[in-house]
């Protein structure tokens, strides 16, 4: 064999047809080639990354369902009930003494204001992070590594924490969030537990998964 | 009977000869086998090879059985696997060999690694012979992986969803790429299928072509000795090394021997100790999957815990990422940077017999480490675990940075020219 078809070696590879090869033209038709099927095969890709993606029936499972909370009595939590797209949803409602804790914001809270606004709809930043002070509606996902945190709805001393409020605990990693999902400082979890968009349409109704903006 | 001797070697080398014009049988017989040399002196450690493949065949044999029986569905997973075994003849055995023998070829995968760090296995020329292993190794663990969503259990669900989250840590991609490998909101019946199709055709079809790549790589450039003889230096008058034994039938028939132990205390484990007091078979999965309700206490299979610990034990946010994904950034690290071996290694020998005090200390560190890293992955996290977690961290990863340093300011012996006569 030549030591290398492209370079040419000798007389056969010096010449083409009878013609002196012109390398320009090789190199440029070998590039131009390549180039396309590069393309082609970017786009041959495509089907099989797209395909991974939520068919329409996972994305029709995920759709918005109807929660009746008129039987929830305050200190309790609806759930983990799942909800919107399946995933875990916890629904608590919240007493008059606890909506006043969670007014005054503790220093011990990472983002008691909620300033990551990917973590909620806007109508839910505030301190107890929902649309009726009584009721919150949290994604029951640990934003960590995705593990179902455990209510711990009561004040008393617990395990982990001896002067603890009321909220969820995560048995995986030990992170804490307070009654309005928000996160303990210096716990493994970087964020507020997740907002879900939801609204009333009565009093004890709640439609999880759209809002006013989303339906 | 004296007619009959004569004609079957005639007609049995008219077969080969007929076959050798057609396809290069003799020559790929000799090639890989009856002229294929390997040190004298080889011990136990270079048996590990030989098993790994052993117990890749057992589970692709056992793995394309339990398919038959088992179904890949969000509602006939966990019903399936329980279907094997109780009420499919030999099903329970079926199912332990391949369980068992995923520990065993961690085991053995991990004994065989030890190998190369101990007798310089990565060196030159076996650089690429390294890293073809060390694709093989990555493999492996993803097809554990995949293999241990499938039987559907409630730590089989939410170990996939710790793992799967970690891609989430990714910063501006990771969300929507969670939601890429799942196929859905949360891991699903979906997410199931599509592990199901990596783990029993799209991994073994690379895992089995990387075996082969690796012995074809092997085989051109042979095996270490213990003592870093380079047998292929003193060859007699034929050109055979005089240091080294024909694979076949020599290095065969140890193997064989080899094979018979490691069955002797894998049956052991396969029918007396399948689950392994809930480490090889984790006791929360004896639960079907609930998406609703996590484990107590989520671990990974034993065979992760050291890389699952690095990850735990990031826990400060840099440059206002989330310590999560540094501690990712960590595990994938710690889990690729044996690849770098053959470059961090300076030393001028190549075997733990030859070099110093400082290489031996620090493989023993590491070994220590990496142990030490594997239990605290086991258990629940804990400030102190975390502290020590971090510390074995850092000496796992010494063990690689510092190894150009101290490969090369140690006092190291010359190997010797030849394998000693016992």
């Amino acid at each position: 064999m030549s030591t290398n078809a492209l370079e040419g070696d000798g007389a056969a590879g010096d010449l083409a047809g009878g013609q002196p090869v012109n390398r320009e033209r090789r190199y440029f038709l070998i590039g131009a080639t390549a180039a396309i099927g590069a393309v082609g095969a970017i786009a041959a890709a495509v089907p099989f990354v797209q395909s991974w993606l939520p068919s329409a029936k996972a994305r029709a499972a995920g759709a918005p369902v109807r929660i009746d909370i008129s039987k929830l009595r305050p200190g309790e939590m609806l759930g983990p009930i799942p909800a919107w797209r399946g995933k875990p949803v916890f629904v608590v409602r919240r007493g008059e003494e606890t909506v006043m804790r969670l007014e005054e914001n503790s220093p011990d809270l990472a983002d008691p204001t909620s300033d990551n606004l990917g973590m909620q709809p806007e109508y839910a930043r505030n301190a107890w992070r929902s649309r009726k002070p009584e009721i919150g509606i949290y994604l029951g996902l640990c934003t960590h590594l995705g593990c179902s945190p455990k209510y711990y709805g009561s004040v008393r001393p617990e395990p982990f924490d001896e002067n603890w409020q009321g909220g969820f605990f995560c048995p995986c990693h030990g992170s804490r969030f307070d009654l309005a999902g928000r996160v303990v400082k210096a716990v493994p979890a970087p964020d507020n537990l997740e907002v879900p968009p939801h609204r009333f349409i009565s009093a004890s109704v709640v439609i999880i998964g759209e809002d006013e903006e989303t339906a | 009977m004296e007619q009959a001797k004569g004609r079957i070697p005639k007609i049995w080398s008219s077969l080969v000869g007929w076959l050798d014009e057609r396809f290069p049988v003799t020559e790929t017989w000799e090639y890989h086998l009856s002229k294929y040399y390997a040190p004298k002196n080889h011990n136990f450690w270079y048996l590990m090879g030989w098993l790994a493949t052993f117990v890749l065949v057992n589970q692709l044999l056992t793995g394309i059985w339990l398919t038959m029986s088992y179904i890949p569905s969000g509602e006939g997973a966990f019903a399936s696997v329980e279907y094997i075994m109780r009420d499919v003849e030999f099903g329970w055995l079926l199912r332990y060999l391949h369980s068992t023998g995923a520990s065993a070829f961690f085991i053995i995968v991990y004994l065989h690694m030890f190998r190369g760090l101990m007798y310089g296995s990565y060196r030159k020329p076996r650089e690429l012979l390294w890293l073809i292993g060390m694709a093989i190794y990555l493999v492996l663990m993803a097809e554990g992986f995949f293999g241990y969503l499938l039987p559907w259990g409630n730590m089989s669900y939410w170990g996939a969803q710790v793992i799967v989250s970690l891609f989430g840590a990714i910063p501006f991609v990771g969300p929507d790429l969670m939601e890429w490998i799942r196929g859905d909101f949360l891991m699903s019946e979906i997410t199931l299928n599509r592990f199901f199709a990596l783990h029993v055709v799209a991994l073994p079809l690379l895992l089995v072509a990387l075996v082969f790549v690796h012995f074809v790589a092997l085989h051109h450039v042979g095996s270490t000795a213990p003592d870093g003889v380079d047998i292929k230096k003193h060859k007699d008058a034929s050109g055979k090394p005089l240091d080294g034994i024909p694979f076949w039938p020599y290095s065969v028939t140890h193997d064989v021997h080899a094979t018979v132990v490691f069955l002797f205390i894998f049956c052991a484990v396969v029918f007396f100790a399948p689950e392994m007091g809930g480490y090889f078979l984790e006791k929360p999965n004896f639960e079907m999957a609930n998406p609703l309700k996590t484990p107590e206490h989520i671990a990974p299979v034993w065979y992760y815990t050291p890389f699952y610990a690095m990850l735990r034990a990031a826990t400060y946010p840099l440059f206002g990422v989330p310590a999560k994904f540094w501690g990712l950034v960590v595990m994938a690290a710690a889990i690729v940077i044996p690849a770098l071996l053959p470059w961090l290694d300076r030393s001028p020998v190549a075997s733990m017999r030859c070099k110093g005090l400082a290489s031996k200390s620090m493989l023993g560190v590491f070994v220590l480490s990496f142990l030490v890293l594997g239990y605290l992955g086991i258990t629940p996290p804990s400030p102190w675990a975390t502290a020590l977690a971090q510390l074995c961290t850092v000496l796992y990863f010494a063990y690689f940075m510092l190894m150009p340093w101290y490969t090369q300011v140690e006092k190291t012996t010359p190997p010797p020219e030849r394998i000693a006569p016992r």
